[in-house]
């Protein structure tokens, strides 16, 4: 693992708070190891193993970033996005999107997603893209 | 199953045997009715002709006996009534005259006699002897004396031959004498000989007692013409002047008969025919019938047989093909479902192995705080958990391919310039264009968005629509000019050609797969439909307006991010 490895410790936001992501997946395991990897690098993860509970906790707290994976059985990503969207149009949204559904992700960046990747993804890939994507926004 | 095999199947077999009945039917009746009709009037014909025929041969024989008979009456007659009694009486005189008659007619006139009213013949003039021969007791005799002129049946009488008798009666001083004279037979016979019809006609003369009057050389008469002799004098009676008849005899041979009277009714002559020699030739056609007929149906049968084994061989193949073809379908359904579940194994497989390398990576996350006393164990814990990440994109390249496979059409996006892609298809255009007269015009808005979307795509959705237009365009040339500007959230790319136009009718399936107006094999139909699915895809709208005779306007709507 000796190729493109960044810093293990995620820069904290100008407040030196740990960056809030909310992490919404079905996928328990999955959603489970990813947060436990951000975690270790002080990112502070919420997980939501549906569209339901993203929405509930996207009520209870603000986040920085939000990470979604746009083909979940409750509720159709797309639909949690502009959700997003109209609750909290500040919150830059990560697309997850399955290889083979870049129709979708188009989509999804037309429905204001800040960014997206395939699954399966790099880890570095995500943590490089969350801190992007919360400097940008913090940047405003 | 081969087609050759098939036909083994009941169900081909039950429609051989259906076809083959219903062409042998058909062919045949018409055949045997026609024919049967046809026959049938000929037979009815020819038998009336030939009945006819036959009538009139009988008659006119009948005609030249008489007057055979009548003429050998009328020299007797003209003798007697010329000469007097004392000159014929005249043995030398007598002579001369049948020497004269010979002379004139043959050796029909064997002799002349005198008889007087006693039967004595006073005197002879012939061959044989019978000066002085009595015939006062004979038949004949009394019925001569007793009439003007008298022609007695064939009898053989004192000269032992058959012969018969004219005689004509004159009076002498109150006393009758008969002037008599013998006809010969044989002349006679031949007369009646010579009455030959076909190969087995003869005729006979019977008299009124049935007794042969002439005699046939060598043809047998049936016996059983006396069994119709009475039916023949009856019938003759009735005044027909023909009489027709037919008879079976012992030996299952059918015989004709033709009767007519003679001889004042005297006799009867007689014509017996075969039957099957008299109408030979319907016979003979009969037989060339059926021959035809059998011939024609073995030709029939025949035909009818390779002819049906051929339609329904042809028949077992083009079911097999469509079973094949039914099969590919099947197939191509059963490929498309398996390229979609190819799809969703991909998909499903992703995840766990998504989750097995985070883990991996997870466990090497925590293991930097770890420190392992085993430098040896380190290493290889690092080198067993680097393993797991590249087994894992491994795993991910597979499945990538999978999915690429599933796909259709491989959609890779990319930043595209759309006027980049415009200048493209122009360039791969132009020869054609040159070729076809058509001028390219290009007015294309600077600076647009980049877009996301398959490069390969849109130049195919440009590359058909220019190929339109100059197909459009081809015959009298023309002009195309290619937009592209941005407006509101949409780049637009428009191609506009002011070639003929599409008429209205055409203008709402133009779209529709396989819709085309090309000639067969000139264009697939499939191009603006393929087109209007990957402007679809990409999130944007195909349209077109046209006006005949003034051109065709296509345009294309791509979402567009502003920057």
């Amino acid at each position: 693992m000796a190729e493109r490895k960044q810093s293990i410790n995620a820069e904290p936001d100008k407040n030196n708070d740990p960056i809030k992501v909310l992490f919404v997946d079905d996928e328990k395991d999955f959603v489970n190891v990813i947060a436990k990897r951000l975690s270790k690098r002080n990112f502070d993860v919420t997980k939501a193993f549906s569209g339901t509970e993203a929405l509930r906790a996207m009520r209870k707290t603000d986040f920085d970033v939000a990470v979604l994976d746009l083909k979940m059985e409750d509720m159709d990503g797309i639909e949690v996005l502009k959700i997003f969207g109209k609750m909290t149009p500040e919150l830059p949204v990560i697309i997850l999107t399955g290889h083979g559904s870049e129709a979708a992700s188009e989509e999804a960046v037309n429905y204001g997603a800040a960014e997206y990747l395939t699954k399966p993804c790099d880890f570095e890939d995500l943590f490089n893209k969350i801190i992007q994507v919360c400097s940008k926004a913090g940047g405003n | 199953m081969t087609w050759k095999n098939q036909l083994k199947d009941p169900y081909y077999k039950y429609l051989l045997k259906k076809m083959l009945f219903i062409i042998i039917a058909l062919s045949f009746v018409p055949l045997v009715t026609v024919s049967g009709i046809i026959l049938e009037r000929f037979s009815a014909s020819y038998h009336k002709k030939q009945n006819a025929h036959l009538g009139e041969l009988v008659l006119k024989h009948k005609q030249n006996i008489d007057g055979f008979l009548l003429e050998k009456l009328n020299s007797i007659r003209f003798m007697a009534k010329s000469f007097t009694f004392e000159e014929l009486n005249n043995e030398d005189f007598l002579n001369n005259s049948l020497a004269s008659l010979q002379t004139e007619y043959g050796s029909v006139f064997e002799d002349l006699g005198v008889i007087n009213d006693k039967g004595i013949q006073i005197t002879y003039a012939g061959p044989f002897k019978l000066e002085k021969a009595n015939y006062s007791e004979t038949q004949w005799f009394r019925k001569a004396i007793n009439s003007n002129y008298f022609i007695s049946d064939i009898f053989l009488g004192l000269r032992g031959t058959p012969h018969f008798i004219i005689a004509v009666r004159q009076n002498n001083n109150g006393l009758p004498w008969l002037l008599k004279t013998t006809i010969s037979f044989a002349t006679f016979n031949s007369l009646v000989e010579n009455l030959r019809i076909g190969k087995t006609g003869f005729a006979f003369i019977l008299n009124s007692k049935g007794e042969f009057q002439s005699k046939p050389n060598s043809e047998v008469v049936s016996s059983k013409v006396y069994s119709i002799f009475n039916n023949i004098k009856k019938g003759i009676s009735t005044k027909e002047e023909i009489y027709f008849s037919e008879i079976e005899d012992d030996s299952e041979k059918k015989h004709l008969y033709v009767a007519s009277l003679i001889k004042n009714g005297d006799w009867v002559l007689i014509c017996q025919q075969d039957k099957s020699d008299a109408f030979a030739e319907l016979t003979d056609a009969k037989h060339i019938t059926i021959l035809i007929i059998l011939i024609d149906g073995i030709v029939i049968m025949i035909t009818a047989f390779l002819l049906s084994k051929w339609i329904i061989a042809k028949i077992a193949k083009t079911d097999e093909e469509k079973e094949a073809m039914n099969q590919k379908i099947l197939e191509t359904g059963k490929l498309a479902s398996l390229g979609e579940l190819a799809a969703g194994i991909a998909h499903e497989i992703n995840n766990p192995v998504a989750i097995m390398v985070e883990e991996a990576g997870w466990v090497h996350d925590f293991m930097e705080d770890e420190p392992l006393s085993n430098t040896e164990n380190r290493k290889e814990l690092e080198r067993a958990l680097a393993q797991i990440k590249t087994q894992g994109k491994r795993c991910r390249d597979i499945t990538k391919k999978l999915l690429s496979f599933a796909r259709k059409t491989d959609t890779v996006l990319e930043d595209t310039n759309i006027n980049d892609v415009i200048n493209d298809v122009v360039s791969f255009c132009s020869q054609r264009a040159k070729f076809s007269n058509v001028s390219i015009k290009s007015n294309l808005q600077q600076n647009l968005p980049i877009l996301r979307l398959s490069h390969t795509e849109i130049q195919q959705v440009f590359l058909n629509l220019m190929n339109n237009a100059l197909d459009a365009l081809e015959k009298r040339g023309g002009n195309i000019t290619l937009t592209s500007f941005l407006e509101a959230n949409e780049t637009v790319i428009s191609i506009a050609d002011d070639g003929p136009g599409i008429p209205k009718s055409n203008l709402a399936r133009i779209f529709d797969p396989f819709f085309t107006t090309k000639p067969v094999g000139k264009g697939t139909g499939l191009g603006l439909s393929i087109c209007y699915g990957i402007v679809k895809k990409m999130g944007g709208i195909i349209d077109v307006i046209s006006v005949v005779d003034a051109g065709t306007t296509f345009y294309i709507r791509l979402p567009t991010k502003r920057n």
